[in-house]
């Protein structure tokens, strides 16, 4: 059972193949067993998620189930819970339940899926290895047998590996820089990050909430698509959320390519990519032209500016969000405090870690007086430039592809004694979330035994091209189905 | 770009992080080679460009001028560090 997909389970659900009772209870017992391995899951919600499953048998029962009536899944531990700690991969939010829960978490609970837990991440969704949580480090079930422990990616390394490792079908995760589509390149999963505004970041605990937002991740774009299906949409609740129709995507995804037009950004096919990994991409492009596709170059000439221009817009809006962590509400506060200022100092200082520190320093620092138009406003300046690049991209093509990453997994412990370098990592995925854009990244072969992703950008609310573009590739390649031995 | 001891300890009071000394020398150089990362900026030519604060240009939504929430101040301060009376605690600010 766990190696089938969420329409797979979904299906035997309807049949009466299985009850939720018993596919929650396997699934269950695999992460009781394998997660010491992966340390993907910081919470596990088991009394919580059996008593949901019996529920879902009874609608089942009584024909009012949706698609996802029974199926086990989990959250990233950034989606607020009610009643069920959430962490966000922080000490300063260590013992932290909150009093509601998030517009996505709603969205699956109303849909009836049952959630058995809360997956690790980088510490406030900061990071590109997962080596930043608070809740220690998690491991890529890829690459276990060189005896080397790889990173998972991050930030939304735990629901990748979990997806990855089969502990649970399907996960929510977010993406600020690329934090669902390296993960999932670098797990050999399956993700997407929406256009901005398309999914409900109230109740997501913000870091840059110009660039934050909330997608999915599972092993088959199908999948995917059923997440959407439930996440998408209109909330009020979000003053950036859109108020704009949300289709079936799965209503979409057996449409032929034919005809479709890719563009290949020059730019991300420079001397930063291995000529490994550059070969594993042109061998999926060559897969989309045996389906009718077409293929051309095209150029982001600002791209390379992408990197430069979010590591001033990310922190300064991490710094502003993060300035509510001040020890009298809620969260870590320090041991007694001898005034007001030792009370927020301290408690930050020792509640938050340290790329969050840096962060939020560098931010503070671009924001401060004098420094505010050379760093902020040129950044946002420069940003609308790389914008304008996708827009008259996709004058010409419909969507682009690159690779998501520009090498697989790396060791633990192998890019964290300098910051910039671990930013570097992002460097292909990056320029998407200035521009506001949506993209996914896709299963598209191996490197030395590590998997390598795909990724397919495209225009505004393109999201339904996407997934059929992907579910497309995955009727004609079986990367996604290899399983980490 | 380099950043200095007396700058990084002065962001640290606007950002309130109380930084030890011994930790300004590791800040001075993860600071400085962050920043000049983000010194690429300069090379762009954005003299007639407008700032982007939102993709899709949206514009901030008014809602009507009704009470939508209720008073959860319980359940809000059930998980605070420290409270009296309905009020959350914090040192004495005024002697």
């Amino acid at each position: 059972m766990h190696n089938k997909s969420v329409a797979e389970l979904s299906r035997d659900l309807g049949s009466g193949q299985v009850s939720s009772v018993e596919l929650t209870q396997e699934f269950l017992d695999r992460i009781k067993r394998e997660d010491s391995k992966y340390n993907s899951f910081i919470t596990v919600t088991e009394e919580q998620a059996l008593a949901d499953a019996r529920v879902a048998d009874e609608q089942r029962a009584a024909g009012n189930a949706t698609a996802w009536t029974g199926v086990p899944f989990a959250h990233k531990d950034i989606f607020c819970t009610n009643g069920v700690r959430t962490t966000c991969g922080s000490k300063m939010l260590e013992n932290f339940v909150p009093p509601y829960d998030a517009t996505v978490t709603v969205n699956f609970r109303q849909a009836g899926a049952v959630c058995l837990g809360k997956t690790n991440m980088d510490e406030f969704a900061m990071g590109s290895s997962n080596e930043n949580s608070y809740f220690g480090a998690v491991t890529n079930p890829w690459g276990l047998s060189e005896g080397n422990k790889r990173v998972p990616g991050g930030s939304s390394g735990g629901s990748a590996a979990a997806v990855a490792a089969r502990l649970i079908p399907a996960a929510t995760a977010t993406d600020t820089g690329g934090s669902i589509r390296q993960p999932a390149a670098l797990c050999g999963v399956t993700g997407l990050k929406p256009t901005y505004g398309r999914v409900s970041r109230y109740g997501m605990i913000a870091f840059a909430s110009s660039l934050d937002q909330g997608g999915t991740m599972a092993r088959t774009a199908e999948d995917n698509a059923l997440m959407l299906n439930v996440m998408a949409g209109f909330d009020p609740k979000d003053s950036t959320s859109i108020d704009r129709e949300v289709p079936d995507y799965t209503a979409t995804l057996n449409e032929p390519l034919k005809g479709l037009k890719i563009g290949l950004p020059k730019e991300y096919f420079s001397d930063q990519l291995s000529p490994a990994m550059e070969q594993q991409v042109r061998n999926a492009v060559k897969e989309y032209e045996k389906l009718g596709a077409t293929v051309k170059e095209v150029s982001l000439p600002n791209a390379k500016l992408a990197i430069a221009a979010y590591y001033v817009i990310a922190p300064a809006e991490a710094s502003a969000n993060l300035s509510r962590f001040d020890g009298v509400r809620y969260g870590y506060r320090c041991e007694d405090p001898k005034d007001l200022m030792d009370l927020y100092t301290r408690s930050r200082a020792e509640g938050f870690g340290e790329e969050v520190k840096r962060r939020i320093l560098v931010g503070t620092y671009a924001l401060s007086a004098g420094y505010f138009d050379a760093y902020y406003l040129k950044a946002q300046k420069v940003r609308r430039l790389i914008q304008q690049d996708f827009i008259n991209a996709f004058k010409e093509v419909d969507v682009l592809m690159s690779p998501t990453t520009p090498s697989p997994a790396f060791i633990q412990g192998e890019k964290t004694s300098d910051p910039v370098t671990m930013y570097l990592e992002d460097v292909f995925t990056i320029a998407i979330n200035l521009a506001g854009v949506p993209a996914m990244s896709v299963p598209a072969g191996f490197v030395d035994g590590l998997p390598v992703g795909l990724q397919i950008i495209g225009d505004y609310f393109s999201e339904a091209r996407l997934l059929n573009a992907a579910h497309q590739f995955q009727q004609v390649t079986d990367w996604h189905q290899r399983e980490p031995q | 770009m380099t950043i200095s001891r007396e700058d990084i300890e002065k962001v640290a009071v606007l950002a309130r992080i109380r930084v030890d000394d011994e930790q300004v020398s590791a800040l001075e150089k993860d600071l400085g080679n962050i920043l000049d990362l983000v010194d690429q900026l300069g090379a762009a030519d954005t003299d007639s460009v407008e700032p982007m604060a939102h993709p899709l240009n949206a514009v901030q939504r008014l809602r009507a001028d009704e009470v939508t929430e209720t008073n959860q101040r319980e359940a809000f301060q059930a998980i605070a560090p420290a409270t009296e009376n309905g009020l959350y605690l914090v040192p004495r600010v005024i002697e």
